[in-house]
């Protein structure tokens, strides 16, 4: 028997969305098999809402999806014109601010950031160029750091911090300055408590962090967004997880 | 018959990959010159555009004195401008040189490069003088549609191509949507 609580609905696009007490808008919707375009959220960890993509309109205010509650009989609007527009520049001043050469990064194919560009039809590029110089850090064994591909979405420092309990990342200065520092006496990786195993390196959505020794392991066109778009990867994803969680 | 539309190309700081690409779409440029023509393009050699010409098609990034000439020559001559492949949108592959200084560029390539033999950087007049940047052609003149890709594929080409010659927008499809 279906209890009164896993009932309860708000309207999504006009589509009845089923929620459990507790979860947010993105993941009732996630779970119900309905894409809300997203990269500094990862639902396996602590949402951050800092990217704003995953913005949709709830009883006619914006609200990030990925921390708003759901609420029984809400009026969510998500795939709307509007928003998509709203997410296309967004996705436009990421690539702007950094040095994002799809042709010539390892991650391509991977890469969460051209994926989802991909799934909102990103066909612009408006804005100029920052051509930023970051720094690379390539000193330890095992792990690459790219600042200039990094687009602030905090994963690795929520999960360094959260799962490997080692607080290796923090975010340093503030707007158009804000850049991610090191917990180590040189700042560098070599010297900070970073391994290859932690998770802090493993969820990455761009090519900042990347692992050294397995470049083009699996070749360009054969890679996970290759295979399948990321909006229906991420709801397969997603559905998986809760049906392990959930049943 | 309807009147035929004029296509110029050209390249800037491009490795000509999206000119490959074009010559890709095999056969179907035969029906493509059923409905255009080409003006001034590699492909023909015609070296300027001779009055105003319908679509522009523009592969590389600016990164001398000669390609923002030229890509000026083009917006001024074209009524649609189309920025091709990422070096055009984004500056692209040559716009790596942008986290390093010119003279270093240059001083490692022609002064301290491996082999390198009478060390000195050329100066002939002919050359045409670099920009301190790479830039992607929006940051220099006014660009109507991109088609991204290294290099976009034949088939993007294609659709974006026969879109704009039948008056339609070149929005790509999903599976033609690619940077790399």
């Amino acid at each position: 028997m279906i209890s009164s609580e896993t009932k309860k609905t708000f309207r999504l696009d006009g589509k009845e969305i089923p929620f459990r007490e507790g979860q947010t808008v993105f993941d009732a919707a996630m779970a119900a098999g309905v894409y809300i375009p997203h990269l500094c959220h990862n639902p396996d960890f602590e949402p951050h809402s800092s990217c704003r993509l995953c913005t949709v309109i709830v009883n006619g205010r914006p609200f990030a999806s990925c921390t708003q509650p759901a609420v029984a009989g809400q009026d969510v609007k998500s795939d709307t014109p509007e928003l998509n527009e709203m997410r296309r520049t967004l996705t436009e001043m990421l690539f702007a601010e950094g040095n994002h050469y799809c042709p010539a990064c390892e991650k391509s194919g991977n890469c969460r950031l051209q994926a989802t560009a991909y799934a909102l039809g990103l066909q612009d590029n408006q804005f100029p160029q920052f051509f930023p110089r970051r720094e690379v850090d390539s000193s330890h064994p095992d792990i690459i750091f790219d600042r200039d591909r990094c687009i602030l979405c905090g994963l690795c420092l929520r999960i360094s911090r959260d799962v490997d309990k080692k607080s290796v990342f923090a975010m340093t200065d503030r707007g158009i300055g804000t850049t991610i520092v090191v917990d180590s006496p040189s700042g560098l990786l070599a010297d900070s408590k970073v391994a290859r195993t932690d998770e802090a390196v493993q969820h990455c959505p761009v090519g900042a962090l990347m692992m050294k020794g397995e470049a083009y392991m699996v070749p360009i066109g054969r890679r996970r967004y290759d295979l399948r778009p990321i909006n229906e990867d991420s709801v397969a994803e997603f559905q998986a997880r809760e049906e392990a969680l959930h049943g | 018959m309807a009147k035929k539309r004029k296509i110029a190309t050209c390249s800037l700081a491009g490795c000509f990959g999206c000119h490959m690409s074009l010559l890709d779409i095999d056969e179907r440029i035969i029906a493509l010159l059923d409905l255009a023509e080409f003006d001034r393009s590699p492909i023909n050699d015609i070296k300027e555009i001779r009055g105003m010409v319908d679509i522009g098609l523009i592969e590389g990034g600016v990164c001398n004195v000669e390609n923002v000439h030229l890509l000026h020559h083009f917006r001024e001559h074209c009524r649609v401008l189309v920025s091709v492949g990422e070096c055009a949108i984004t500056g692209g592959i040559p716009s790596m040189r942008n986290s390093l200084s010119l003279k270093a560029c240059l001083e490692e390539s022609y002064i301290r490069g491996v082999g390198v033999e009478n060390a000195h950087i050329p100066d002939d007049p002919e050359l045409p003088l670099l920009l301190d940047k790479v830039r992607p052609l929006h940051e220099v003149v006014h660009i109507d549609y991109r088609v991204p890709g290294c290099p976009p594929s034949a088939d993007a080409l294609w659709h974006v191509l026969s879109a704009l010659v039948a008056g339609r927008d070149p929005h790509l499809p999903p599976a033609l949507l690619k940077y790399d």
